[in-house]
């Protein structure tokens, strides 16, 4: 079966500027993808072409097999879509607003009403429905924003940056929303803030100056990524010298930087290849000089490091 | 048709759940009151022709008053965004909103419908002049609210598109006046296009098929203008 979401060379140029440039990936159904990538790397672009706000200027985008320029009104029944900085009309009242949506997105009269109640409920607009949309605190509009992404239960939902702007409470009830969303649904998000992906999607794709430039689950990323393996070490009871020529003499050890030492403790850095485990040879090193290892911690990559390695220009 | 329905609702509801429709509705008749009250008495004729004359004139204002927020705002608070993703026909968003407008011109016209019945009461009232007077006001107005409404979908300020509008309007409304002026080969081409030679055959109580058809031609070129400008959106800047 066909994913659910294939998009093939999709390109937009505006002028000369190419802010997509050929990206081509699949969502599976029920999949949470994230659309990671710097301000600017062209995450919009991508999700307005996918919404149908405007055709690709090249390549195309399926959904549920429909394409998003010759079938636009089928697919756009199919998604629905919160668009960066929320926009809401301020002169309606919120259940007025959930009814408007609900109208132009085909709910059928007969289950209105409990449509626009099961996704209130869903997103916790229950305290506000009888307030105006102007009333909203940026918690609650962003709440008022995924309801009337999901009113029509839609199967695939697209969310532009979905927790800009919010407190860290507000951040992880959003965050919260999305994870149960994607229990049922398809979902792509786009951020810049990487513990978002980290916290909810089950796969990501850094994109860069319209490019995709990683796809894959952020634990494969993490382990792609993870070049030499580094642990930090502090031992007591040895000089400087010595402790730097035993860790240095372990199999497998690579490169040793020691730093302290007189008096005080050695604190070193061990790097090793991915798959060489030293803590335990560490460990009994220590244990045969009659050092004392104060502290060893063992360095992974972060999605962070992966991320500013590949999207931040090496200047040499 | 159901999504045309939908916008219909939300604007003829954000008219009157704002101030807008009352501000623009009680002008309207403030200003029409004065112009049919200051002649009437002193003419002593059962006649609506001096209200009638200074119509044009006055919807030349409010029209574009009317439609100027329509498209404007949604291209500045980003809901056209959203708007446009909805399975909704451009054509459904465009006949949405310009019927919104054009049903708070029609409850403000009904409104006057005061006059002629008081005056009617009065003396003796050509009921059938005044009929087709009352259908060339609407379909005046329509054409001036199509113009109006292109004018908000070219741009983010209310401002720009009334002052457009405005000026479009005026436009047309100021051809048949300048005949006069306009060389004699192309007298024949501005008396078509102006605005006030057609309302003046309806208030006179002629309803030419002419004059109907070339109303509706502007409202369908102006909406048909909205939806293309609507379309630009897939190829400029978004």
């Amino acid at each position: 079966m066909e994913p659910f979401v294939v998009t093939e060379n999709l390109t937009k140029t505006y002028g000369t500027i190419r802010a997509v440039d050929g990206i081509s990936f699949e969502i599976q159904k029920g999949e949470v993808v994230g659309l990671l990538g710097p301000n600017g790397a062209g995450k919009t672009t991508t999700m307005k072409m996918l919404t149908c706000f405007m055709p690709p200027t090249e390549g195309r985008v399926r959904v549920a097999g429909l394409d998003v320029v010759e079938e636009s009104l089928e697919v756009r029944r199919r998604l629905g879509y919160l668009p960066e900085n929320v926009p809401l009309y301020d002169d309606m009242g919120v259940w007025d607003y959930l009814d408007f949506v609900a109208r132009v997105r085909e709910v059928p009269a007969a289950g209105r009403d409990a449509a626009i109640r099961q996704a209130a409920a869903r997103c916790g607009l229950g305290p506000v429905l009888g307030k105006p949309v102007t009333a909203l605190s940026k918690g609650y509009r962003q709440r008022l924003g995924l309801a009337q992404a999901v009113i029509h239960d839609p199967d695939l939902v697209i969310l532009d940056e979905p927790t800009t702007g919010l407190d860290p409470n507000q951040i992880v009830e959003i965050r919260q929303l999305i994870r149960e969303l994607g229990a049922e649904k398809t979902v792509l998000l786009s951020t810049h803030i990487l513990q978002e992906v980290e916290a909810v999607c089950d796969r990501v794709l850094i994109i860069n100056e319209g490019r995709i430039i990683a796809d894959g689950t952020p634990a494969q990323l993490h382990t792609e990524f993870q070049g030499a393996q580094q642990l930090s070490v502090l031992i007591g009871g040895g000089g400087k010298t010595e402790v730097s020529a035993a860790l240095a003499a372990l199999p497998g050890a690579e490169n040793v930087e020691c730093g302290g030492g007189r008096g005080k403790p050695v604190a070193a850095t061990v790097s090793s290849p991915r798959e060489t485990d030293l803590r335990e040879a560490i460990f009994r090193l220590c244990v045969d000089k009659g050092w004392v290892l104060l502290e060893m911690q063992r360095r992974v990559v972060s999605l962070e490091d992966i991320f500013r390695k590949l999207t931040v220009k090496d200047g040499s | 048709m159901n999504g045309a329905w939908a916008v219909f609702r939300r604007e003829f509801g954000a008219y009157f759940g704002q101030p807008v429709a009352y501000v623009v509705i009680v002008a309207y008749l403030l200003i029409c009151g004065w112009f049919l009250n200051a002649t009437l008495f002193l003419e002593g004729q059962a006649t609506l022709r001096n209200f009638f004359a200074m119509v044009p004139l006055i919807l030349v204002f409010f029209a574009p008053a009317l439609t100027m927020r329509l498209l404007a705002e949604e291209w500045k608070n980003g809901t056209m965004e959203l708007l446009v993703t909805f399975p909704l026909r451009d054509i459904d968003v465009v006949l949405g909103k310009f019927l919104a407008a054009f049903a708070v011109l029609a409850v403000a016209q009904g409104l006057t419908l005061m006059y002629p019945l008081t005056i009617g009461s009065l003396g003796n009232l050509d009921g059938g002049q005044v009929a087709s007077a009352y259908l060339g006001t609407l379909l005046l107005g329509g054409a001036l609210l199509a113009v109006g409404l292109w004018a908000s979908a070219l741009t983010r300020s209310q401002i720009v598109a009334f002052i457009v509008a405005f000026f479009i309007c005026f436009g047309l409304n100021m051809l048949g006046k300048i005949l006069p002026l306009v060389p004699g080969a192309l007298v024949p081409l501005v008396e078509l296009l102006a605005l006030d030679t057609h309302f003046n055959n309806m208030v006179k109580g002629v309803v030419d098929s002419r004059d109907v058809l070339y109303f509706l031609s502007v409202i369908a070129f102006c909406l048909m203008g909205t939806v293309t400008t609507l379309e630009g959106r897939k190829w400029g800047a978004g």
